[in-house]
């Protein structure tokens, strides 16, 4: 079925699908007038809805974390429904099965995927609507079709000079047979796309007007602040609530299973509530797992049996002679950490539930709350939200199972904010991951590549039916696909559960782990076999002109090979993951102490067609910070069961006084779109191990980077 | 009760006075547009102005605020700084998800209020305690300065 449903999506590969499919996240982020009801006389599709009224509203399939995809899509459904994309309305798909993404095969927003998926079934949506508003004006006035054209709104007949707004004409057009194969513009039609166009959702975010989840204020709601068992697999053993109760305005302290709860007049009363009870936890298992232990496994596991994912050439003779090169990399726990902490508001009663959340699966949402509520999935109505930040972490709905368990325990609906600190310590977490990886190099080329992938399978929870021959498509995701010419390539996964801790969907996903892997070893091999990084590179793209392209214009445009000051160092990274051809370069400088300033990133992108140029743009500058911060300092790290990593004082974040300048540089294209929201973070850390070293003479195998390896007081 | 003078206006509360003003903004009064990002003044989200001075909303008892004017991000576009900043967030498309704006648009709007051009080092200085996960950092530099010179 996801494979069906993925072969529909234009210009990929069904490999290349199930691949990209696997990656998840999520990225992240209106005066969209958000409509409530939309007026519907012609709604000839899931996605259009034309009210006489004029008023043109289109439905969002992919959910809006700052991306900029409302406007992306709305681009794509007005450019072909020649609509006035000024006066159009957005509003959020509710849960149905019309708005599944094409290469999951379930209503998700992630992997980079909202254009490369939508981008086909959008314009036929735009185009067929637009067929029918023609075909109903042709027949009112008795003219030709083909005499016909449209413009902002506007069915226009000019040889009688006749006009007739797409309102005026929208319940004739209901009437109308959509065509079975509408005509698509051509390129060089577009009028929205490829053009910068303002984003429709960002002036209600500049004065405070935007809902996000956290703002649902349904009437009569009281607040709930949640305190989960803080080892993983604990529960809650005895509750003391006394205290917690003599607090004025704490209404209700309810504990089930895994988590305690204090209902309230205000979220501050709740978390005081929290605060002042006596919790004893049944700390279960895991009481005792620390991050030693977990790292010992990750590499116990590494030594194991594997399964083969790709295998190309003749491994065995390719490292029979010839130079070789082996080196380990290994990455770490991250939190997601948006800045909108969990959070979900629930009403209850016994014939229906009503669920505001944001969420980048809010079908999941719904059909897990009718579940544990235990009611037909039609009396659970699921409102989504602006999103403040996904990342992957709201491709989850566990919170809204928590919310929907306790609402059923309180009279009237009840919103349930995560703590910071909750929200960081029942994560689920960015895999860690080891890598082993070995290169043979003849006659200046490596001709020999092996790389065995050992980490969490994500894919395997998240969409079971993309699990398949024990290959977690997304852990191998830039792996497989690796883009150079090495000829005799084997790539193993081991999938290895860490202990206790629950993984999830990362901006960036499995190629930040590869292309780490990757790209650092091969900066390491070309400085080992004396030549230039960026030269090494491109003798190796020949049959990868994008890559090679994009690899060309970011040495150029960051002056590759001039000089700088000592102790500043340049690295570059490539690659081809999400459908997007991508090179970045990297300044940075490095103290005696160790202490790093990132002072310049400059990247040329190739992501096929551009819907809106500024978008993409302000996706990498953003992609970029996201990965530079969890390299400099991302990681989460576990004792006695427990993250112990709890807010922003103690997970850092990247602020604007050690934000790098950015350059991006566009590759004009007319290839399929590709994705964008993943790849600045995919980039950055490879292109900034590659200038640290090139600073300091240290390689770095391991993220986060650490100071003191840099600055020799420990060895790498 | 407590009555609180919020964007010119007067207000009354009932709730407790140890109640940080961001709460009681958003649960008491349903001002949602102030946000909850940390609770511990390390993120900037929760951001308003007391007496045109940018102060985190998550650390000020309502109980101490007395009769001083506070500004959130519903009443700063009426501020000369903040409506010159609000304008300049949209012309350089700095928005991504947004959640942490209002606290960055706060922010930023104080800045300008006490300095007309603020430098690189006064725009560090002032924007450092705002996290921006999504990462929109070189466009609220641009941005300051694009306001500064409007
Ligand atoms: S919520 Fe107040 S500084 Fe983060
Ligand atoms: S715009 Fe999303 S956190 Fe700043």
């Amino acid at each position: 079925m996801l494979a069906n449903e993925s072969s529909k999506v234009p210009g990929l590969s069904r490999r290349e699908l199930l691949k990209s499919g696997a990656a998840g996240v999520l990225l992240l982020g209106f005066r969209v007038p958000i409509a409530h009801a939309a007026s519907d006389s012609f709604a000839p599709n899931a996605f259009i809805r034309i009210g006489d009224d004029d008023v043109v509203t289109l439905v969002m399939p992919q959910v809006e974390m700052g991306q900029g995809i409302y406007t992306s899509v709305g681009m794509i459904l007005a450019d072909e429904l020649d609509a006035d994309f000024e006066k159009v309305v957005l509003q959020h798909a509710p849960p149905d099965k019309a708005y599944i993404n094409p290469i999951f095969g379930v209503q998700a927003t992630g992997g980079s995927t909202s254009v490369r998926a939508f981008w086909e079934p959008l314009r036929k949506a735009g185009a067929s609507a637009r067929a029918m508003l023609v075909e109903a004006a042709a027949q009112q006035w008795s003219v030709e079709l083909s005499t016909c054209r449209t413009s902002n709104s506007v069915v226009i007949h000019d040889a009688s000079g006749r006009k007739v707004g797409y309102g005026a004409i929208a319940g004739l057009a209901a009437t109308m047979t959509p065509p079975k194969e509408p005509k698509l513009k051509s390129i060089k039609d577009f009028t929205l796309i490829g053009k910068p166009v303002k984003r429709k959702d960002t002036p209600d975010k500049t004065d405070g007007k935007t809902q996000y989840g956290i703002d649902a204020m349904p009437a009569g709601v009281k607040f709930a602040a949640i305190a989960q068992c803080p080892i993983f697999g604990g529960k809650v053993g005895r509750v003391d609530d006394t205290k917690a109760k003599a607090i004025k305005g704490v209404q209700q302290v309810v504990a089930i299973d895994d988590f305690v709860a204090v209902v309230a007049d205000t979220t501050w009363t709740a978390l005081k509530g929290l605060d002042a009870l006596d919790v004893i936890w049944d700390e279960g298992p895991n009481a005792n797992v620390d991050s030693a232990e977990i790292w010992q496994a990750l590499r116990t596991a590494s030594q194991g049996p594997a399964v083969v994912a790709k295998e190309t050439g003749d491994v065995k003779a390719a490292f029979a002679d010839g130079a070789h090169y082996d080196a380990v990399y290994e990455l770490p726990f991250l939190a997601h950490a948006a800045m909108e902490p969990l959070n979900c508001t629930v009403h209850y009663t016994k014939d229906a539930c009503e669920v505001w959340t944001g969420s980048q699966v809010i079908g999941r949402v719904q059909a897990d709350v009718a579940k544990v509520v235990g009611l037909p999935i039609e009396k659970v109505t699921a409102h989504n939200f602006y999103i403040g930040g996904g990342f992957g972490r709201r491709l989850e709905q566990e919170m809204a199972v928590r919310a929907a368990r306790l609402a059923m325990q309180v009279d009237g609906p009840v919103k349930v904010t995560w703590r910071r600190e909750e929200d960081m310590q029942h994560d689920v977490y960015r895999p860690l991951y080891h890598n082993a990886v070995s290169a043979s190099v003849k006659n200046g080329k490596i001709v020999g590549w092996t790389h065995r992938v050992t980490g969490s399978a994500i894919i395997a929870r998240w969409l079971p039916p993309a699990f398949k021959n024990g290959i977690d498509i997304d852990a191998v995701d830039g792996a497989v696909d690796e883009p150079y010419d090495f000829q005799n390539i084997k790539i193993e996964y081991v999938r290895a559960e860490p202990l206790a801790v629950p993984t999830g969907f990362w901006r960036g996903v499995g190629p930040n782990n590869n292309f780490f892997t990757l790209e650092t070893f091969v900066d390491e091999i070309a400085h080992r076999e004396k030549v230039d990084p960026v030269a090494f590179r491109l003798k190796h793209l020949d049959n990868n002109p994008r890559l090679k392209a994009v690899v060309q214009l970011a040495a150029e445009k960051s002056g590759w090979g001039s000089s700088l000051p000592a102790r500043m160092g340049r690295g570059i990274s490539a690659q081809n993951a999400f459908g997007s051809f991508i090179s970045t370069v990297c300044e940075a400088e490095v103290d005696e102490s160790g202490e790093i300033r990132v002072h310049r990133c400059v990247a040329a992108v190739d992501t096929g067609i551009v819907v809106n140029p500024d978008t993409v743009i302000a996706q990498f500058q953003g992609g970029l910070i996201f990965g530079l911060t969890a390299a400099l300092y991302g990681e989460i790290t576990i004792a006695k069961g427990r993250v112990q990593q709890s807010n922003f004082n103690d997970y850092r974040m990247l602020r604007i006084n050690e934000a790098p300048k950015i350059e991006v540089h566009l590759i004009p294209s007319m290839e399929h779109p590709g994705g964008i929201g993943e790849t600045g973070t995919t980039a950055s850390a490879p292109a900034l191990a590659n200038a640290l070293f090139a600073a300091t003479g240290v390689r770095l195998r391991r993220l986060p980077i650490d100071r003191d390896v840099l600055a020799g007081r420990k060895p790498a | 009760m407590i009555t609180l003078q919020i964007n010119g206006q007067p207000h009354d509360v009932d709730v407790s006075p140890d109640t940080p003003l961001l709460w009681a903004l958003r649960d008491a009064l349903g001002m949602t547009g102030t946000k909850y990002g940390c609770g511990i003044a390390q993120c900037g989200a929760c951001t308003v102005h007391l007496d045109g001075q940018a102060v985190r909303s998550c650390q000020l008892p309502i109980g101490s605020v007395g009769s001083r004017a506070i500004t959130t991000i519903e009443g700063v576009g009426s501020t000369d700084a903040g409506a010159k900043i609000q304008k300049a967030w949209l012309d350089l498309e700095v928005i991504q998800c947004g959640y942490c704006q209002s606290g960055q648009i706060m922010s930023a709007a104080a800045l300008l209020a006490q300095k007309a051009s603020p430098n690189d080092d006064d725009i560090d200085a002032a924007m450092a305690g705002n996290i921006c996960r999504c990462g929109t950092y070189v466009r609220i530099r641009a941005a300051i300065k694009k306001a500064a010179a409007a």
